[in-house]
């Protein structure tokens, strides 16, 4: 009798299954505890470890403005009261059944699943990354480990070419490479290296960044660095012996230290679960970010396939638009949140400035001030000193207001108000 | 917004000459814009062309590259040999798909 009335109990409760307790997942359990009964909803966050990455901060580390202690807190630091966190590798998604198996054998139930899991650097995925000069002078900042090493690397390192190098897009936090292009000039400048030192920028793109408005700005920055531009180069393969890059349309560019941002992939469960596009990210509405295969599940920040940045701006923004809309769903109503994909990114330019922008699906990184119309105070893309500031305050602020889900008051939407248009779009558009 | 004439075709097109209604395409259109950008359909030609037009029929999105690459069946490198230089820009222009906006 009793037995019965608990099966009674919790069959009536809702569980909730977040995979990946990284910038997104773990802003959403904050969030969603606040505002889900106890007694009506289990929520349980699934991770492989225990150790979050501030990950903006890898930038900085071969510089040495970081070291990696700074870097690192534990995840269960930021999992609140009445959130289960669980530490395991997943196998894979069963949506048929609505659970998900560990690579342990352990199984969890759900009715709705987020899949927060992001993306992942793949060194792997392009021939002879991973060969005999990885990380002797084949390098990524994309990890605590390799910035780690690059910045040992880097000390040792008094002239020749330098190449940073992107393999393809999308990649996590697009503006890093150029920021770390800025950073080292300004680094070798201190140095008294520059003149000993030829930097090179290779990109799949056809220019300096994703948006033309902010590519063209960004390739004067290059420009006025006496930073050389390869575009277009799509990397086949890395040839360890004569320490060059090989594009597939047979161009090569020759190094002496590679900094290169490898092929970025979305979790391996995704594809093994049948759930992801060719570089395992799983699609989704991008205004409402349902996956368009279940109606049970969500995938929010990086591992989704929505087609702006990603970047822990994005996760924020498009968070607060989540929570609204997954209380909705969840007791049948309409989902009226709709996401822009609003983004905004601190670029580190070197000398202790940085330029900001901010953009969305269909607006262009626009100049003028940010938060407040016409007050800012910070610039945006424009080389300032409080940017600087600003991002590296930004530190504080992951994890004392945004991991927590605090309040920040930056609207989700993207605003026009105080903001230009950078250009006239129809005549920076063209190539 | 302008409205292009081609081989006895209208059609929309954006400032970079895209085209912009993709039901106003057909394949005599295609082999007409290949032309202009100095290519000469081969069978090999139309085999991405037609999946490109079947995955943008399905996923409201001009494949990219590396998408092109993994299902199709044609390897990326062929498709750097039929499309020489900016492959996926001009697959996309043959195609009269959008730009793919993997670029992000």
């Amino acid at each position: 009798m009793q037995d019965d009335r608990r099966n009674e109990a919790s069959a009536m409760t809702r569980r909730l299954l977040v995979l990946g307790a990284g910038t997104a997942g773990t802003m959403i359990v904050n969030k969603l505890r606040r505002k889900l009964p106890g007694d009506e909803w289990d929520i349980t966050v699934v991770d492989r470890d225990d150790v979050h990455p501030y990950q903006p901060g890898y930038l900085f580390l071969p510089f040495g403005i970081y070291d990696e202690n700074q870097l690192t807190k534990p995840r269960h630091d930021f999992v609140p009261d009445g959130v289960e966190l669980l530490l395991g590798e997943i196998d894979r998604v069963d949506t048929e059944t609505d659970t998900v198996r560990l690579v342990d054998g352990r199984t969890l139930d759900y009715d709705y699943l987020v899949i927060a899991t992001g993306t992942s650097p793949r060194p792997d995925q392009t021939p002879g990354m991973l060969g005999p000069e990885w990380r002797r002078s084949v390098f990524d900042f994309y990890s605590l480990e390799g910035a780690g090493a690059l910045a040992r690397a880097l000390a040792d390192f008094d002239h020749g070419r330098l190449v940073v190098h992107v393999t393809d897009m999308p990649i996590k936090c697009p503006v890093a490479p150029l920021e770390f292009t800025f950073l080292a000039e300004a680094w070798l400048r201190e140095q008294g290296l520059r003149d000993r030192v030829e930097l090179v920028f290779v990109t799949p793109l056809p220019g300096a960044f994703t948006k033309p408005v902010a590519s063209e700005h960004l390739g004067n920055l290059l420009d006025e660095r006496k930073v050389a531009v390869e575009s277009d180069f799509l990397v086949e393969s890395i040839d360890n012996e004569r320490k060059c890059l090989v594009s597939y349309d047979e161009r090569e560019v020759p190094f002496d230290l590679l900094v290169t941002v490898p092929l970025n992939m979305g979790a391996d469960f995704v594809e093994r679960s049948g759930l992801g596009d060719e570089l395992n990210y799983v699609p989704v509405d991008k205004h409402t970010l349902l996956s368009r295969a279940h109606d049970n599940v969500f995938a929010v920040g990086d591992a989704s396939d929505i087609p702006t940045s990603k970047a822990g701006s994005v996760a924020h923004f498009s968070v607060e638009i989540f929570v609204d809309n997954f209380l909705a769903h969840v007791e049948g109503r309409p989902m009226t949140g709709s996401f822009d994909g609003h983004a905004n990114c601190f670029i580190e330019s070197g000398d202790k400035k940085a330029l900001l922008i901010d953009f969305n699906y269909d607006t262009e990184p626009l100049t003028g001030t940010y938060p407040v119309p016409y007050l800012g105070p910070l610039g945006l893309l424009k080389e300032t000193r409080a940017n600087h500031l600003g991002k590296l305050a930004f530190r504080w602020v992951y994890w004392n207001v945004l991991l927590p889900g605090r309040p920040i008051p930056l609207p989700a939407h993207m605003s026009m108000a105080g903001k230009h248009p950078a250009g006239d779009t129809s005549t920076t558009v063209k190539e | 917004m302008t409205i292009a004439t081609l081989a006895g075709h209208e059609f929309h097109v954006n400032e970079e000459g895209f085209m912009t209604v993709p039901a106003e395409w057909d394949e005599e259109l295609g082999a007409a814009l290949a032309a202009q950008i100095g290519l000469e359909m081969t069978d090999a030609h139309w085999e991405v062309i037609r999946f490109l037009r079947a995955d943008f029929a399905e996923t409201g999105e001009t494949a990219t590259l590396r998408r092109v690459g993994a299902r199709s069946g044609v390897p990326v490198k062929q498709l750097f040999a039929l499309f020489p230089q900016k492959p996926a820009k001009k697959m996309a222009y043959v195609a009269g798909l959008p730009k793919p906006h993997g670029c992000v």
